[in-house]
This record gives C-alpha cells, structure tokens and sequence, in this order.
C-alpha cells in the first residue's frame, strides 16, 4: 500500500511541492534551450561574418560581380550570389505559390472525401521526402531534359556556354516543388478556419462555389495563406542539398539557362578547403543569408500579428 | 492506470533510446568513412611498430616541414604514421604554398620544403635538392559515347577557356562542350589551372564539390569533359590521351603525360648530408610503407 501511496502526488504535500518545483526548473531549461540557441547562433553568425566585410570591403563583396576566391589576387564578389538566390526563390515562390494555394482550395472545398483522402496523405508524404532526394530526381529526370531543351534552343549561338541541363530553371523546379507542402498544408489549415457560415451565407445569397471561394473563402483567410507563402519562401531561400546537385554551382549572372550558385550553394561548395580570408567571406556569405531570413521571419510575425488583430 | 502510464513512460523511453542510439550509429558511420588513408597510415605503422621497436626509441628530436596546401593530404599521412613508428620525434608540418616553402628551408627555418613543381634553376644553384617522392597525376575525363579521344595541350586549355565550344571543332560530333571543373579551393583544381595555366582563365559550366560529383555529372552529360585524380577514374567515363599519351601510371613516370606534376620534398643539400631525423623521414618516406601511404592518398609513386 504505501509503495503504491508514493506514486500519488495527492499523497503527500513535501513531495508535491518538490515536484512542482522540479517540474518547473525542468520546463524553464528547456524553454531557455532554444532562445540561448538562437542567441549564440545569432552572435556567432555577426562575429564570424563581420571580419571579411570590412578586410575586402563592404561594397566589394556585396556588389563585386567576380568571385575568385582561390586566386594569387583574390575577389570575393558576391553579388550574382545573392541575385540568384532572390530570382531563384521569387521564381519558386511564383511557381510553387499558386499551385500550393489551388491544391489547399481544393483539398479544403472541393474535393470529395474519398478523393481529400488520397491528397492529403501524398501532400504529407511530400513533406517528409529529405531534400536530397529531390535533388536525385532533379539529377535523374530534370537535368537531361533541361539538356535537351538547351541544345534546341543554343543551337545557332556560339555565345552560349552549355550546361548540360544544370541551370537556373531546374533549381527553381526543384525548389518549386519542395515548397508545395508547406504552403498547401499552412493555407488548407488557414482555409479550415474560415467560418463555415460564411460560406453557407454567400451559398444562400446565390454565389456559386468558385465565386464563393474567390470572393468569401480566400479574402477571409488571406493573412494565413500569407503566412503560408512567407513560410515557403523561408523554407525556399534556405535550402542547399537539392539545388546544389541540380544548378551546376558556377558564379554566373542568374539567366534561365545558366549555371548558377545561391548563397546556400556558395557555402556548401567551398567550405571543404577553404581557408584564410575565403573562409571567413563564406562565413559572410552565412551572415548575408542569415540576414534574408531574419527578414522572411520578421514579415511572418507582422502577418500572424495582424491575423491576430483582426481576429 | 498506473501500468498504463509505466508502460508509457517505458516506450518514450525505448523511443529515446533508440534516437540516440541512431545518432550514436551514424557517429560510428562517419569516423569508420574517414579517407582510407589515415587506415592504411595505420595499418602500416602498427607493423613496423612490432618490427622496429628496438630501433625506433633511439631516435628522438624535432623535425620541421613547410610549403605546399597541394600536399597537405600526403604530408599528414606521413607525418602520423613516421610519429607512430618513432614516438620521440615530433614532426610539424605547415601549409603556407610551395615557394614560401623552399624559401623557408633555403633560409633554415625548416627541414624540410615541401613543392607540388619542380624546383626552379635559381632555386637549385641556391641549394635546394629536389627529393621527388610521389607524382601526382590528373586525368581528363570524357563521357563513354564522346569520339574524341585524344586532345592536345592547347585544346585542353581553348577549351577550359572557352575558346572552343564544340566538339565539331575538334573532329568530334557536333555536340556541345560542357565543361565541368572543382571548386575554389580543390587541390584538383589548382593543380589542373597550375598545369595549363589557365588559373583564374577557366569558364566552368559546372563547379562540382566532389571527384565523384565530377565523374558523375561527366557519365550522364553528353559531350562533358571534366579533370579527377588519376586513381578516380574507372570504366563509366573515357581517361582521354593528352597529346597521344594514354594517362597510366608508367607515362606519367617517365614524363610524356604532361598533366602531372611532382611532390617534392626539398633540402638544403643532399639528403646524406642532413640530420639523422631527416634521413631516417626520407627512409620511410622511400620505404615500401612510405611510398603505400602515397598510393593510399591517390598519388604515383616513385620507387
């Protein structure tokens, strides 16, 4: 009996308090886990990124076009990198944004139950596929066809350096596609929200469904399918492993056709035998692309607040 | 109820278990996956340890190495393994490029000037002793179905320049050329742009981080060509002659493949004329242990 006794926390009031105690210690380590973690990310990314901005020089790494990292009279240009990276996530978010928000319409208003069912699940699946797989696929299926385009299209210019299918284009796909998911599963649950007699009161005021989803449905749930979009455009700008096996990860202006590098890609790339000052600009690169998603998060907070304003 | 809850507490637990476990396992994974070279250093000298011992604690004392980042790799490998065989000698070596290295070891600051060229003639009459101990040897490589088998020095330099864009234009098919190379930093790179001279001149229509990346992308792409390591090379891509010359080990020896180039560990004077630590390094190093960690590292070796 009284082993069973000490299991209670009704029990015995000491060892109540002391499990309240505990418990409470317990759950403010781990919620000061992740602010120290985000506070030592964010100290360690300034340190290590600042030297190299003012060792070459704020305006030649940001604005420099060359990026000849290993050489005797090196420049660290960044500036293609970082065009790539915002065409190349514009371009995914253009791409992938409307797709992802249709497929949530449907999925939330049109589809039949049996037919949600299948969607769904896939959509999921999408989530969970690890990123290099995409880039596998990209290999494999994107980068011959792109090829094959290519050589169709430059066939009569001399001018054109030939990638072999690794080019701007199949990174954007690739990038389009991974976004899907969260964008389709932010705006569907944003769409679930919307209150169904708002629906049921256009319905009654003769809408049709497509008018009454452009017209009630989608304005309603606006701030959460910008959420939904802000979030694909962080999850966008920040992915490596996928394009860096499909772009070609040369240092060119960001055309459709040519080779490119992202600021992920940049990173990823060098990392392995950089040293001196290339190492440390790649740590600027860090701090660039750390920068950008700071500002995709600072827009996320102002959305989900207003949400919360008008709500 | 209250089983309930142990029986709880027991799976979150076996969960946990699990997850570090799964950390702990690919931890395992990655220090097994380190180069193979570090394996082969160590395997070596584990049996020249049974055999030299009594040897091996006569010697003791410091010896210092500069010069080249190309040699990194090797230098490494040699170092551990010659400390593993004599415990008592400390051998350091820095990687500060291969002219500041024979500079070094002109003015006596180290023992031992590590170059990835051969020394120049100023060089020699100031007293350096070029000790080649390994070639390192790059290959050119072409996708399987490319008809063009043999190019020459200054096509492979038009065409990591940019200047020829087609393989029509070398007798080929017409195909387009892509042109495929390492990235910034790759000793691969800096050896291959160091050779043709064409540093900073190349026009990469892909940067790749890996030799397997490069010979990967060059399999699959019609009409790629791209630059691995010699012992990178196997039957999924066609090691193209350079000037007539098959890329194999004994060529490159004699020296009629030019895309190569020599590791040379310099002295100031003749190796019979150094300290006992230095001979007893260059002994290894020519050993059949020596030249194996060479070969562990994917280089030629010369003995």
């Amino acid at each position: 009996m009284t082993e069973n006794q000490t299991f209670s926390i009704k029990s015995d009031s000491r060892s109540k308090a002391l499990v309240e105690h505990v418990a409470e210690i317990i759950f403010t380590v781990c919620a000061f886990f992740a602010v120290l973690a985000v506070i030592s990310i964010t100290v360690y990314m300034f340190l290590n990124g600042m030297p190299a901005l003012f060792q070459v020089g704020i305006r030649e790494i940001l604005f420099g076009t060359k990026w000849q990292p290993a050489s005797a009279d090196p420049s660290f240009g960044i500036l293609y990198v970082i065009l790539t990276s915002l065409i190349g996530t514009t371009a995914a978010i253009l791409i992938g944004a409307p797709v992802g928000v249709l497929t949530a319409v449907f999925m939330e208003e049109l589809a039949a139950t049996k037919l949600a069912a299948v969607v769904k699940p896939a959509v999921e699946l999408l989530a969970g596929i690890p990123s290099v797989i995409y880039g596998l696929l990209g290999i494999y299926l994107l980068n011959p066809v792109m090829y094959r385009l290519e050589i169709a299209l430059f066939a009569d210019s001399p001018d054109h350096q030939f990638t072999g299918g690794a080019n701007l284009i199949s990174a954007v796909i690739v990038l389009a596609i991974m976004i899907l998911p969260t964008v389709i599963n932010v705006s569907a649950s944003a769409l679930h929200a919307v209150p169904a007699n708002q629906r049921a009161a256009s319905l009654a005021m003769g809408a049709s469904r497509i008018q009454t989803i452009f017209r009630v449905t989608l304005p309603s749930a606006r701030s959460g399918i910008a959420a939904a979009i802000v979030l694909g455009t962080g999850r966008a700008i920040g992915e490596a492993m996928a394009i860096t096996l499909v772009s070609g990860s040369s240092v060119n202006f960001p055309l459709p056709f040519n080779s490119v590098r992202f600021l992920t890609t940049a990173i990823v790339a060098e990392m392995g035998y950089a040293s001196g000052l290339h190492r440390k600009v790649l740590f600027t690169i860090g701090l660039v692309l750390f920068v950008f998603i700071m500002l995709i998060n600072i827009c996320l907070t102002r959305i989900l607040k207003g949400r919360e304003d008008e709500a | 109820m209250k089983i309930r809850k142990i029986m709880t507490m027991a799976g979150t637990a076996a969960i946990a278990a699990g997850m570090l476990a799964g950390c702990s396992g690919n931890k395992t994974a990655a220090t097994t996956a380190a180069p193979a070279t570090t394996a082969a250093a160590t395997e070596a000298a584990t049996t020249a340890a049974a055999t030299t011992a009594a040897e091996s604690t006569r010697l003791s004392g410091s010896i210092s190495m500069s010069g080249s980042t190309s040699m990194e790799k090797l230098a490494n490998a040699l170092c551990e393994s010659f400390m593993e065989k004599y415990p008592d000698v400390n051998v350091t070596v820095e990687f500060t490029g291969s002219s500041a290295g024979i500079e070094s070891v002109l003015s006596g600051k180290c023992d031992i000037g590590n170059s990835s060229r051969n020394l120049k003639d100023e060089e020699k009459s100031s007293g350096a002793v070029e000790n080649i101990v390994a070639i390192d040897g790059i290959a050119v490589a072409l996708d399987p179905k490319n008809t063009v088998a043999d190019l020459s020095k200054d096509q492979l330099t038009a065409i990591y320049k940019g200047e020829i864009k087609n393989w029509s234009e070398l007798g080929g098919q017409n195909m387009p050329i892509v042109v495929v190379g390492r990235e910034a930093g790759s000793g691969t790179r800096s050896a291959f742009e160091e050779i043709l001279k064409v540093e900073d001149a190349c026009a990469y229509a892909n940067e790749l981080d890996s030799t397997g990346a490069v010979m990967a992308k060059v399999a699959s792409t019609p009409g790629a060509i791209g630059y691995v390591s010699l012992d990178a090379v196997d039957d999924s891509v066609i090691a193209a002659k350079l000037d007539g010359v098959e890329p194999n080990a004994e060529n490159i020896k004699s020296g009629s493949y030019f895309l190569s180039r020599p590791f040379v560990m310099a002295t100031k004077g003749e190796i019979k004329d150094q300290n006992e630590l230095v001979q007893a390094l260059f002994d290894y190093v020519y050993s059949e242990e020596g030249q194996n960690i060479a070969a562990g590292v994917g280089l030629i070796t010369v003995k």
